[in-house]
């Protein structure tokens, strides 16, 4: 259990690292960026004692990506929030009998896989952007945002994913 | 008593997610307001570090880039220097009654952002090289923005590419003061308000700064003017300025620092308590 967390602290430093140094540089058609750190929300382990410790930690990565990104609370905010749902979208797109100590997200099937990132990914980016733009008459400007960032982080995840996969094998 | 404890332990996660939700929330609406942000921005030993140990790197991609730069600025202060006997009133001149007032400190850019609605930039100097919140700074260029938090060897920038910058500006060669916004749309273009209808402006005229506050001296560089429209009131024209310095590719920076703005601010706080 413990070392579960502490492997799981790694890659969260490893993505913090990634992310503020590479990832938010990217400024793809000058204001797209991918944000690769979700990986972290969606690796770590399901069962139902870490729930805590997972707020924590979720709300701990969005902050060090706001103190580098000098974005207030936004990252942390956006994290928190999707890490607490994150159990409620695991039951909309595994199904509701999923059993959450031994689930892994290898053992689904690629149309579950799919779902589950889409939920975490737009929920997290529209969250973001919301609070990062704060002005509703500019909700065009948030939808687009979300879109098209959500895209990028969804194909980079999904590459990851396939990277991270091949190595346990 | 004992089932408020029940249910505390019951909805543990939940309460926990609400506290560090509203933590999270504080520190967002406390960046939005001027000079608010003093816990979390990067002005601090580590995402310092990490920043210049990337911009290291990355510095030497763009070698060619800054001494292009740095010399074209050259040329243009040879062509000030040796124009000054034949053009003694060449507008770009600084006001000759605050020559003096006024140190310039080069610093990098560290980090540059400009995709978000409040960009801040990191530079690699701090308050042990005397950089001070509320002190100008500017590029080769032109205008880049005002010093916000700073650290021992770091500061953060509040760049005039942020919602909640508001700068004093000018239309070159005439009295029309204005303040300089941002909308947040696009990178290269940024609001110049409160300008009077009655102003005689003109697509391409230039902008620079005003002087009326003790941030930046007047005549600082900003941009041209790209098209103007009537506000809501129609009295004053919002004005959109096409920016001569590339927010997205800033290296070399000056900080300014005014050193009558003490004097002035003192000034100002008597004059208000009165």
């Amino acid at each position: 259990m413990n070392n579960k967390i502490i492997s799981n602290i790694l890659l969260l430093i490893v993505l913090v690292l990634l992310q503020v140094s590479l990832f938010s540089h990217i400024d793809f058609l000058g204001y797209l960026n991918p944000y690769i750190y979700i990986i972290f929300l969606l690796y770590f382990p399901f069962e139902k004692e870490l729930r805590i410790a997972f707020l924590f930690l979720a709300f701990l990565l969005g902050l060090s990506i706001d103190i580098f990104s000098d974005s207030g609370g936004v990252h942390a905010a956006a994290s928190l929030s999707v890490a607490y749902l994150r159990p409620l979208f695991m039951r909309w797109a595994f199904g509701a009998t999923i059993d959450y100590n031994t689930f892994k997200l290898g053992k689904a099937t690629f149309g579950q896989r799919f779902n589950f990132l889409l939920l975490m990914i737009l929920t997290h980016h529209f969250i973001l952007f919301t609070l990062e733009i704060f002005s509703f008459v500019q909700l065009l400007t948030i939808l687009k945002k979300t879109l098209f960032s959500a895209i990028f982080t969804f194909v980079l995840s999904l590459i990851f994913i396939a990277l991270f996969s091949r190595k346990r094998t | 008593m004992q089932q408020i404890i029940n249910f505390l332990i019951r909805n543990k996660t939940f309460i926990i997610f609400l506290m560090l939700l509203a933590l999270s929330l504080a520190f967002t609406i406390q960046s939005h307001s001027y000079h608010r942000s003093k816990f979390i921005n990067s002005a601090n030993w580590l995402s310092g570090g990490v920043y210049g140990t990337v911009n290291n790197i990355n510095d030497y991609f763009h070698l060619r880039e800054y001494n292009e730069q740095l010399a074209s600025e050259n040329r243009r202060l040879r062509n000030m220097i040796f124009n000054r006997e034949t053009f003694p009133s060449d507008s770009l001149e600084i006001d000759s009654s605050i020559a003096g007032k006024f140190i310039f400190r080069n610093a990098s850019i560290i980090k540059n952002s400009y995709d978000k609605q409040r960009n801040y930039l990191l530079i690699d100097k701090g308050h042990n090289d005397s950089i001070r919140q509320d002190m100008g700074v500017v590029s080769s260029d032109g205008l880049v923005g005002i010093i916000d938090n700073t650290s021992a060897g770091y500061a953060t920038v509040q760049s005039v590419l942020n919602t909640i910058s508001e700068i004093n500006a000018s239309v070159k060669n005439t009295n029309n003061f204005g303040s300089l916004q941002w909308d947040g749309k696009s990178a290269n273009v940024v609001q110049l308000v409160d300008i009077l209808s009655s102003a005689p402006i003109k697509p391409g005229d230039t902008i620079i700064t005003g002087g009326m506050s003790s941030i930046f001296p007047k005549g600082i560089l900003i941009g041209r003017i790209k098209d103007f429209r009537p506000d809501v009131s129609e009295n004053y024209y919002i004005i959109d300025v096409e920016l001569f310095n590339d927010m997205t590719t800033l290296d070399k920076v000056y900080v300014i620092e005014n050193t009558d703005r003490e004097e002035i601010s003192n000034l100002e706080a008597l004059t208000n308590e009165q």
